[in-house]
């Protein structure tokens, strides 16, 4: 449904957006991850045609973004950063303006802002004037805006900022849900998000794509990814610790608190975790220590966030 | 629906939802009444004609219609509302046509709400009311004249207050181009070319004969050139600032 080819963005000097591509399917949701300033609202805005790429090409279900911009932009919906509306009209009046830009009126309209205000849990504030309204209730009437016309495509920038946890929540599974017959682009800085929501995610940072996967793909690459989290109750001895570390595959040992006694052990290269799991269980009922917790790790996103944008941005910052 | 119509739809809404279009109405009227009883001395002059009512509408809306121009742009690029419009599919022109309509029927209407006047000059004598109604066809394309101007300083700016001293500014020169004080500092140093074409750029002048009674097709010309030309600019700074 899109496909981004080398996306550049120069704001005069600054560099914003550097050679960025990607592509979109039909039941695919993709989350943009990165640093604030990275370039994911840039990106969308250029893949929406509100701002004109300084090279590259965008294809919006197929039409091209600058050549047949009004044809794409049919097949889009796109919640715009900080959610804006007119504050001077309703609810009501504002979504029946977005239905009528997008061509609806009539019945058809009536049915799209009531299908919208259920789906949005706007219903108790349709008559109501939306400069009265809480930032929550803005963010959902500005996401309710961009699904009124049922598009084929969904852009959206930080859809759950401003949020509280209820809706922070209804808004995922929202996406997830729409996320099976339409091509969804959702931004955000929250690393659940893109596990709860997304179907794969890509990492920019500075302009650049600098990871790409599924969620789970991209866990895999944190150095927690794999390790074995061990908790030994009641008094295992002085020399568990040891005990553990010389066990064969284990690369090497972190301790995590004493007594009771929390270790993470690392599997060497070659060893499954589930191979190291069954040596520390043989050595627990070996040497009788009680087994508290022990689980195999599966990697933070956001360790394999920080450990992808941080460097850079320090060594930047020391400059 | 058109798309031109429902943004206009949209915008002449907002006007009478927020107190600006009451505020402008209610002031026009009152200046209006003013200056044409009180200092430009309707019935002392004891003619048939509306030339008191007429001859203060540049001066009138010098200020008025730059007020109601100068959020057409600056409020969307301020409340980020800007991004929404121009990610529908809706094409720029059709955007900036469907809210200098709005703006133009809110000071379309505030002229019509002046037919109390004609009334009056009816009752009391008998006057041309072709050339009464060429004086409104005047002051209607002054009006849309002084709004494109609103627009496109709108446009260019996000600050409501620099939008309408701009505004301003440029509908002042426009008034004050053709005037003889402003030619005579010109005569001094540049040929008689440019101080003509200086000149010519006079609000005044084609409003003055429209007003007159004399419909002349440059003077039409003139006023549907500065909308279309504003307009188009419009559309430029639009672009630019999304760049």
């Amino acid at each position: 449904m899109i496909q981004a080819r080398n996306l550049t963005k120069h704001f005069g000097p600054k560099v914003a957006v550097d050679g960025i591509s990607f592509t979109l399917e039909k039941g695919e949701v993709l989350g943009f991850l990165g640093p604030n300033g990275a370039g994911k609202s840039t990106t969308m805005r250029m893949v929406t045609g509100f701002i004109p790429p300084t090279s590259g090409e965008i294809s919006v279900g197929g039409h091209d973004i600058a050549r047949e911009p009004i044809a794409a932009r049919r097949l889009l919906g796109y919640l715009p950063e900080n959610a804006p509306s007119y504050s001077d009209m309703t609810v009501t009046g504002f979504l029946g303006f977005a239905a009528e830009m997008r061509g609806l009126s009539g019945d058809s309209k009536k049915r799209a802002i009531h299908r919208v205000a259920e789906m949005c849990f706007l219903g108790p504030v349709l008559q109501q004037g939306i400069d009265t309204l809480s930032k929550g209730y803005r963010h959902r009437i500005c996401f309710a805006q961009s699904i009124i016309h049922d598009p084929e495509i969904l852009i959206l920038d930080e859809p759950t900022d401003g949020l509280d946890p209820n809706q922070k929540h209804e808004v995922r599974s929202l996406i997830r849900d729409m996320g099976k017959n339409k091509a969804i682009i959702f931004s955000t800085h929250i690393l659940e998000e893109v596990e709860a929501a997304c179907s794969r995610a890509i990492i920019i940072d500075r302009g650049r794509i600098v990871a790409n996967g599924t969620p789970a793909e991209l866990k895999a690459r944190s150095p927690e990814s794999g390790a074995l989290t061990i908790h030994l109750g009641g008094s295992p001895g002085e020399g568990a610790g040891k005990k553990l570390r010389a066990l064969a595959g284990v690369e090497r040992i972190a301790t995590l608190g004493e007594n009771p006694l929390r270790v993470r052990l690392y599997p060497a290269k070659n060893t499954p975790s589930a191979d190291l799991a069954r040596a520390v269980l043989q050595a627990a009922s070996a040497h009788a220590w009680q087994i508290e917790d022990l689980r195999i790790e599966e990697g933070r996103l956001d360790d394999v966030f920080r450990s992808i944008t941080l460097p850079d941005t320090t060594k930047e910052s020391r400059k | 629906m058109n798309p031109i119509l429902v943004i206009a739809k949209r915008e002449l809404g907002g006007y009478f939802a927020s107190p600006v279009a009451y505020v402008f109405l209610v002031i026009y009227l009152l200046l209006a009444g003013f200056f044409t009883f009180m200092v430009g001395g309707f019935f002392e002059r004891g003619a048939a004609t509306l030339d008191s009512f007429f001859v203060w509408q540049p001066w009138l809306y010098l200020f008025l219609v730059p007020a109601v121009g100068m959020r057409v742009w600056s409020e969307e690029r301020r409340m980020g509302t800007l991004e929404l419009l121009f990610t529908m599919p809706v094409s720029p022109w059709q955007a900036i046509i469907g809210k200098f309509l709005a703006a133009w029927a809110v000071l379309a209407l505030a002229l019509l709400l002046t037919f109390p006047l004609v009334f009056t000059v009816n009752y009391l004598g008998r006057p041309d009311n072709g050339v009464i109604l060429a004086g409104y066809l005047g002051s209607l394309l002054m009006a849309g004249a002084y709004l494109a101007i609103a627009c496109m300083t709108s446009a260019a700016t996000r600050n409501q207050v620099v939008s309408f001293i701009l505004s301003v500014v440029v509908c002042l020169f426009l008034i004050l181009c053709g005037w003889p004080p402003v030619t005579n500092l010109l005569v001094q140093w540049a040929n008689p070319a440019v101080v003509d074409a200086v000149a010519s750029f006079s609000v005044m002048a084609h409003f003055n004969s429209i007003s007159k009674g004399v419909l002349d097709s440059r003077d039409l010309l003139y006023f549907a050139s500065a909308i279309v030309f504003c307009l188009f600019a419009t559309s430029v700074v639009l672009r630019t600032h999304r760049g």
